[in-house]
C-alpha cells in the first residue's frame, strides 16, 4: 500500500505539474492548447540537447528548457493566436491553430532532434528502501520534490505577484480586468508564455526519468486535458487535483488491476466518462464556464 | 534594383535545384522501389530507420554507377510513404504506389497496417515486404508478401532455448505494451516458452506507450520472481524505461526482447543498468560485419547525421528485392516470375563476413519461401555496445 501511495504521489506532481500550464492558458485565453504535449516535448529535448550535448550541467539544461519554451509561447501568442482571436470569434479557430502548432513542433522537432528516443544520465544514484514497502531511486524522489516545490511557487507567483494577481483577473472577468486598467495582451502573452515555460519544466525534469522521444506530445496533451477535465478546465487548484487524481489512479490501477491486462486504463476512462456525465464541469469548475 | 538581383539569385537557385535531381538520373533508367511505413508519431523511429537505410544503399548505388538488371543500368529511386501507424493510410499510400507502377514495396510497420494492405497489393501486382508477424499473410493462399525479418516466433523460443541451457533458466514472465503487436508477440512467446517447459509466472501486465513511470508496471511482474523477463515488442522508447524500473527495483534476472533495438538509446536510456540486456539484431557487431556494412554504416551516418542500430535489420529489403530482379528481370514487370525466381534464389550476403547468403526461407513456419533469410543475431548490451550472444539460422 506504501509503494501504491508514493508511486501516485510521484506521477501525481508531475502529472499536475504538466496540467498547470494547459489550464493556465486556457484560463487566460479560453484557448485549448493541443501543442502543450509537443511544448513538453521540445523542453526534454532542450535540457537532453545540454546536458548531453554540450555536457553543461543538469540545472542549466533545465533553465534552458524554461526560457526557450517561454520565448516560443510568447512568440506563438503574439503573432499566432492573438491575430486569431482578434479576427475570429469561433472558438474552433483557435482550436484548429492549436493543432496546426502541435503538428508544426512534431515537425521541428523531428528535424532537429530526430526520431530517437533520447534521455540524459541519472542525475542521483541509489534507490530507497525502506523495509522493501517503499522502494524508490532517489532520482525520482527528486523529481518529484522538485514538481511539488515548483508548483508551491507557481501559486505564491498567481497568489501574490502584481504579475500572477493581474492574470488570475483575467481568468476571472476578461472586461472588467480590462476596465480595470490590466493590460491584456501584455498579461495574455506572459501567460502564454508561462503555460509553454511549464510544460518546457517538466519536459526538462523527466527526460532525467524517462527520457524523451518524438511521440511522446500527443499523448502527454491527451492525458493533461484528461487531468482539467477531472479537476475543471481553467481552475488552478482543478489541474492540481486532476494530476494528483490521475496519478493516484493510474497507481492503484496498476498494481491492483495487474492480472487482469490493460484493464486500468479502460477502467479509468469509464469513470471518466460517468464522472463527466454527473459533473460535467469537474470538481472545482463552474458550470458557467 | 538590388531587390531585383535578389528575386532574379533566389528564382535562378530554386530553378537550379528542381533541375539538379532529374539530371543526375538522366544517364539511367529510374526503378521505383516504394515504401509505405510509419515515419511520424510514437513509432517513427521504427519506419525511419527503415527508409534510411533504403535512401542510403539507394544513394550509394546511384553514386557508384547504378544497379545493373539484365542488359539495362537503373538509378534508384525511394519512393516513401507515412502511413502515421494508421490500417487506413498504409492502404492510401499502397495505392500511391500502384498508382506510380511501383510492384516492389518495403513495409509496413506494424500487424495491422500489413493486413489491410494485402488486398491492394494483390489486385494491383504488387509485393511488398512487411515488419509485421501475422502468419497468414506469408501463408496460401497469401503469396505477395515475403516477412522482411525474424519473427518473434522464430527467435523468441532460439533464445529461450540457449538461455535454459546456459543460464539455467527455468521460470519466465512477460511484460508488453497495450497494442495489438506487443500483445500478439507476448501470446506467442508465452506459448512458445511453455511448449520449451518452461514455467510462465506472469504474462497479463501491460502498460501505455506514453507511460512515464513504470515503477507500478513492472512491481507485479517481479513479484513472480522470474529467471527472464521478457520485454515482448518493446519499442526501443520504452526499453530503456523498463529496464531502469526492473534493475532499480533490485531484479537481478535476465532481461530480453525480440526487437532489434540501438545500444545509443540505451545507454543514454539506462547506462550501465541495460548491461546484459539480450535483444536480436543485425549483421553489423564487429564480430560479423563485413566491410560493405561498415560502409553501409558510414554513409548513413554521413547522410543522416547519426546511425540507428536498428538499421542492421532493415538493411536486406531492397537487397533482396534487387538481387532477385538481377537473377530474374521478368520481374520487373511480372511479379509472379519474381515469385517463381525466389523458390530457387541465391545470392552472396553482402554485409556479413564468411560465406553467408541470401536467400527465400519461410517453408517450416509458412509452407512457403515468404521470408528473407536475414541473420538470427542475438545481441548482448554491455557497457554501451551490441555484443553477438549466437547466430542462429530460420529455415
Amino acid at each position: 500500500m506504501e509503494q501504491i501511495l508514493a508511486n501516485g504521489l510521484y506521477l501525481g506532481a508531475q502529472y499536475a505539474l504538466i496540467a498547470l500550464g494547459l489550464t493556465l492558458i486556457f484560463s487566460l485565453m479560453n484557448v485549448l492548447n493541443f501543442a502543450h504535449g509537443q511544448m513538453y516535448v521540445f523542453g526534454g529535448f532542450v535540457t537532453y540537447t545540454v546536458v548531453a550535448q554540450l555536457g553543461l550541467p543538469f540545472i542549466v539544461g533545465l533553465f534552458a528548457s524554461a526560457v526557450v519554451l517561454a520565448v516560443i509561447g510568447a512568440l506563438i501568442e503574439r503573432f499566432l493566436f492573438r491575430p486569431v482571436i482578434r479576427k475570429s470569434h469561433r472558438e474552433e479557430s483557435t482550436m484548429l491553430l492549436a493543432a496546426g502548432i502541435a503538428f508544426f513542433l512534431d515537425a521541428v522537432i523531428l528535424l532537429i532532434f530526430g526520431e530517437k528516443q533520447r534521455g540524459v544520465p541519472k542525475i542521483m544514484d541509489g534507490v530507497l528502501n525502506w523495509d522493501f514497502r517503499i522502494i524508490m531511486p532517489y532520482d525520482r524522489i527528486l523529481i518529484g520534490v522538485l514538481a511539488i516545490g515548483m508548483i508551491i511557487i507557481f501559486i505564491l507567483f498567481m497568489q501574490y505577484s502584481k504579475t500572477g494577481r493581474a492574470m488570475r483577473a483575467l481568468a476571472q472577468d476578461r472586461v472588467a480586468a480590462q476596465l480595470m486598467g490590466v493590460e491584456v495582451d501584455r498579461y495574455s502573452m506572459i501567460g502564454f508564455a508561462l503555460g509553454a515555460m511549464l510544460a518546457g519544466l517538466v519536459g526538462g525534469l523527466l527526460v532525467t526519468i524517462t527520457g524523451i522521444n518524438l511521440g511522446m506530445g500527443g499523448p502527454t496533451s491527451i492525458k493533461a486535458f484528461l487531468m482539467i477535465m477531472i479537476g475543471g478546465a481553467g481552475v488552478i487548484s482543478g489541474a492540481i487535483a486532476g494530476g494528483f487524481i490521475l496519478g493516484m489512479m493510474e497507481s492503484i490501477g496498476l498494481t491492483l488491476l495487474a492480472a487482469y491486462g490493460g484493464i486500468t486504463y479502460l477502467v479509468i476512462f469509464a469513470t471518466l466518462m460517468v464522472f463527466l456525465a454527473i459533473r460535467p464541469q469537474g470538481l472545482m469548475g463552474k458550470p458557467w464556464g | 534594383m538590388q531587390r531585383r538581383v535578389l528575386i532574379k539569385s533566389a528564382v535562378l537557385a530554386a530553378l537550379t535545384a528542381m533541375i539538379s535531381p532529374a539530371t543526375s538520373y538522366a544517364a539511367n533508367d529510374v526503378l521505383k522501389i516504394g515504401f509505405v511505413g510509419v515515419t511520424s508519431g510514437p513509432a517513427a523511429a521504427w519506419g525511419i530507420s527503415n527508409q534510411r537505410s533504403m535512401e542510403t544503399r539507394a544513394a550509394w548505388i546511384n553514386e557508384t554507377g547504378g544497379y545493373k538488371i539484365g542488359d539495362t543500368t537503373y538509378d534508384i529511386e525511394i519512393v516513401a510513404f507515412d502511413d502515421q501507424k494508421d490500417p487506413k493510410r498504409a492502404i492510401a499510400g499502397m495505392e500511391k504506389m500502384a498508382q506510380e507502377e511501383i510492384h516492389y514495396v518495403v513495409g509496413p510497420n506494424v500487424d495491422d497496417g500489413a493486413a489491410a494492405v494485402r488486398p491492394v497489393a494483390e489486385q494491383n501486382g504488387i509485393m511488398y515486404f512487411p515488419y509485421a508477424f501475422p502468419k497468414s499473410l506469408y501463408q496460401a493462399p497469401a503469396s505477395n508478401a515475403v516477412l522482411g525479418m525474424v519473427a518473434n516466433y522464430q527467435s523468441g523460443p532460439a533464445i529461450y532455448k540457449h538461455l535454459m541451457k546456459n543460464n539455467g533458466v527455468s521460470k519466465i514472465a512477460f511484460v508488453a505494451a497495450n497494442e495489438s503487436d506487443p500483445l500478439s508477440q507476448r501470446d506467442s512467446g508465452a506459448a512458445a516458452a511453455k511448449e520449451l517447459g518452461l514455467e510462465v509466472v506472469s504474462d497479463s501486465v501491460t502498460y501505455q506507450v506514453d507511460t512515464t513511470d513504470f515503477t507500478p508496471v513492472i512491481l507485479p511482474v517481479l513479484k513472480a520472481k522470474p529467471d527472464l523477463l521478457v520485454l515482448s515488442g518493446v519499442s526501443p522508447a520504452n526499453a530503456p524505461q523498463l529496464i531502469r524500473s526492473a534493475r532499480e527495483l533490485g531484479y537481478t534476472g535476465l532481461i530480453s526482447t525480440e526487437t532489434a533495438q540501438d545500444a545509443k538509446v540505451l545507454q543514454e536510456g539506462a547506462g550501465e543498468l541495460a548491461n546484459g540486456f539480450i535483444s536480436v539484431g543485425g549483421a553489423s557487431t564487429p564480430e560479423l560485419a563485413s566491410d560493405m556494412m561498415r560502409e553501409f554504416v558510414d554513409r548513413y551516418t554521413k547522410m543522416f547525421g547519426e546511425y540507428n542500430d536498428e538499421s542492421n535489420t532493415k538493411v536486406y529489403a531492397l537487397e533482396y528485392i534487387l538481387e532477385t530482379l538481377k537473377a530474374n528481370p521478368e520481374g520487373l514487370t511480372d511479379v509472379e516470375a519474381f515469385k517463381t525466381t525466389m523458390d530457387t534464389f541465391e545470392a552472396p550476403n553482402i554485409y556479413m563476413v564468411g560465406d553467408a547468403k541470401l536467400s527465400y526461407v519461410g517453408t517450416t513456419s509458412f509452407g512457403q519461401k515468404r521470408q528473407v533469410a536475414v541473420p538470427l543475431v542475438v545481441n548482448v548490451f554491455n557497457n554501451g555496445e551490441f555484443e553477438t550472444m549466437f547466430v542462429a539460422t530460420v529455415d
